[in-house]
């Protein structure tokens, strides 16, 4: 039978403040193990959290960037459960009135077709502590006799975001958590960094006969260390749970762990008690009421959102996705063209200037296009002397190539050295009579029909104009003259 | 004896104490009579007034996002009921998977 894949994203994302969430300790990533830690964060008896005001401004921000709607009144709960990594025996979350509710991810394809993806609601907790699981040799639970903790990380601001079960593919699945990553990277709230594990992913996943209109049994996959292994691990739960139905076999609801070395699922065989977390509203932290006046206020900051440009490059520019995608994934690289092409007006050229010679001057030299010499001003002034066909893209380069070394305005390097192209066509032709006079033996090969002269010269000419002359009525000049 | 609406053994649990026959008759009456306090709530008309999980009025407190001194590890290790090294060492966590 052919199914339909049915999939859910659940994100677990580090907000990128300078402090915990409910503390002064910093979030740093990588300090040694358990140095940064206070009572609050080690839930000693006594002590008070206070939330951090940045961590709910970033989740307005993601709230905004998702169109979520972001409630008057909300408030933080306790989660209760035990786990050594969190030392509280309770995690502060959000239960049933979180900072934003609802939102969509709109997202695009390899080929930019744009799909979207509902979002059940984002809310506002923090990070438990980090285990090593030790000896068994391989840092697992499996087989282990003890764990070791390193607090660093509880307390740490983490957003989780919820999907709906609107994706339909691995490959979907994967384009939605690339457009969150780049999303939550461009409003300036986390650094989205799966290897160090401030973005950790979780996918629903069941399957159903393609026109049904019922969900079937899902699993819920972990353990998923790169966007890799989530398309792998989803391709591969997708295959067994239709060879399962094809068998007559029927589905278990289970977690189950992705085993990136053997490319399979496995049964993470399931806990000893059902989840009662028995959330309660904590009554160490009084509520919030984020106004619409707050809200306008951090809309009014927002750094460009990827999926506006996106359709910006694609689709009024034409941009193909490939270079649509390399621009946007850089957003300071995009702000940079954005800026040139308030002055240039020509998104086409500019784009070949960012991505070609400016981006490979960046690669040769090692300073960011942004962070050099060349401004977005200056940057747009030539590409507006290329498209008045003032000047040729040869001088163009030699230009560029001196404005990245400091020299500021080839506007006026070019009216300063006289460098505008020759369009006087009686100029052009004493150009080229002074190369054929020259190069009497050359003109003799081509006529004799050694075609491959026929560069020679025109760079001759070029050469003679310094450069000046354009390229294409050199061609045809010179054509003429040796006739044909 | 547990209330109709509580399990005290089950709450017990939940919160990983262990409590015997006599401790779950005991606290089950005690939680019971808390409950009930609580009920007579439901007799008084309390229409006009909204739901809420706070009896303090103040909102919105929080505070600005800078970094503060943690504490010295030492101190906090020690304090741990056992450790290795620069981590804090606890029992294995789930039974053998
Ligand atoms: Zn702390």
């Amino acid at each position: 039978m052919k199914y339909e894949a049915v999939i859910g994203i659940e994100c677990h994302v580090e907000l990128k403040t300078a402090s915990k969430m409910f503390c002064g300790c910093a979030n740093r990533f990588g300090a040694e193990p358990n140095t940064l830690i206070c009572p609050v964060c080690m839930g000693m008896p006594g002590s008070l959290p206070v939330p951090n005001a940045a961590a709910i401004e970033y989740m307005i921000r993601a709230g905004l960037a998702f169109k979520a709607a972001i409630p008057a009144y909300s408030k933080f709960d306790r989660k209760n459960y035990f786990y050594p990594d969190m030392p509280k025996n309770y995690q502060i979350s959000q239960y049933d009135m979180p900072l934003t509710q609802g939102g969509v991810v709109r997202y695009w394809l390899e080929d930019g077709t744009i799909r979207e993806c509902r979002l059940t609601r984002i809310h506002l907790e923090e990070d438990t502590g980090k285990s090593t699981h030790a000896g068994s040799g391989d840092g697992r639970i499996a087989g282990s006799s003890y764990s070791l903790v390193d607090f660093n990380r509880a307390g740490v601001p983490l957003m989780e975001c919820v999907s709906e079960p609107d994706l339909r593919s691995a490959e979907e699945a994967v384009a939605f958590l690339e457009m969150l990553r780049r999303t939550l990277m461009a409003i300036g709230v986390s650094d989205v960094k799966m290897e160090e594990g401030s973005l950790r992913c979780d996918a629903n996943v069941s399957i159903r006969p393609i026109g049904s209109e019922t969900y079937g049994t899902k699993t819920e996959i972990k353990n998923m260390n790169s966007f890799r292994s989530v398309r792998r691990a989803i391709e591969s739960e997708i295959a067994r749970q239709s060879a399962m139905l094809d068998a007559g076999e029927r589905i278990v609801q289970e977690t189950l762990g992705w085993d990136e070395a053997n490319g399979t699922t496995i049964s993470m065989r399931s806990k000893e008690l059902a989840h009662d977390y028995r959330y309660f509203p904590d009554p160490d932290l009084v509520p919030m009421e984020i106004s619409e006046e707050r809200v306008a206020a951090v809309r009014a900051k927002m750094s460009p959102l990827p999926i506006d440009r996106f359709e910006r490059y694609a689709k009024e520019y034409g941009f193909n996705i490939k270079q649509t995608t390399q621009l946007i994934d850089a957003p300071e690289i995009a702000d940079f063209f954005d800026r040139t092409v308030e002055v240039s007006k020509h998104p086409q050229q500019t784009q070949n200037f960012v991505l070609g010679d400016l981006s490979r001057l960046a690669n040769e030299s090692g300073i960011a296009i942004h962070q050099s010499p060349v401004s977005p001003e200056h940057l747009g002034e030539l590409v507006t002397l290329v498209e008045a066909k003032t000047i040729n893209s040869k001088i163009a380069k030699e230009l560029l190539a001196r404005m990245w070394a400091g020299e500021g305005s080839p506007k006026a390097i070019v009216e300063r050295e006289g460098l505008a192209q020759t369009s006087d066509p009686a100029a052009l032709a004493r150009f080229v009579d002074e190369v054929l006079a020259a190069n009497a033996a050359s003109v003799e090969e081509y006529r004799a029909g050694k075609s491959n002269v026929f560069g020679f010269l025109v760079g001759a000419v070029m050469k003679n104009s310094r450069g000046k002359a354009d390229p294409a009525a050199v061609n045809a000049l010179l054509r003429e003259r040796l006739g044909g | 004896m547990s209330s109709e609406n509580l399990d005290i053994a089950y709450v017990a649990k939940l919160a990983r104490i262990a409590l015997t026959d006599d401790e779950v008759e005991r606290f089950g009456a005690q939680l019971g009579d808390l409950l009930g306090h609580v009920a007579t709530l439901a007799d008084l008309d309390l229409d006009s007034i909204p739901a809420t999980a706070q009896v303090v009025e103040s909102r919105n407190v929080v505070r600005e996002d800078c970094e503060r001194p943690s504490l010295d590890r030492e101190t906090v290790l020690n304090g741990a009921p056992q450790r290795q090294g620069a981590f804090v060492r606890v029992p294995r966590i789930i039974g053998q998977a």
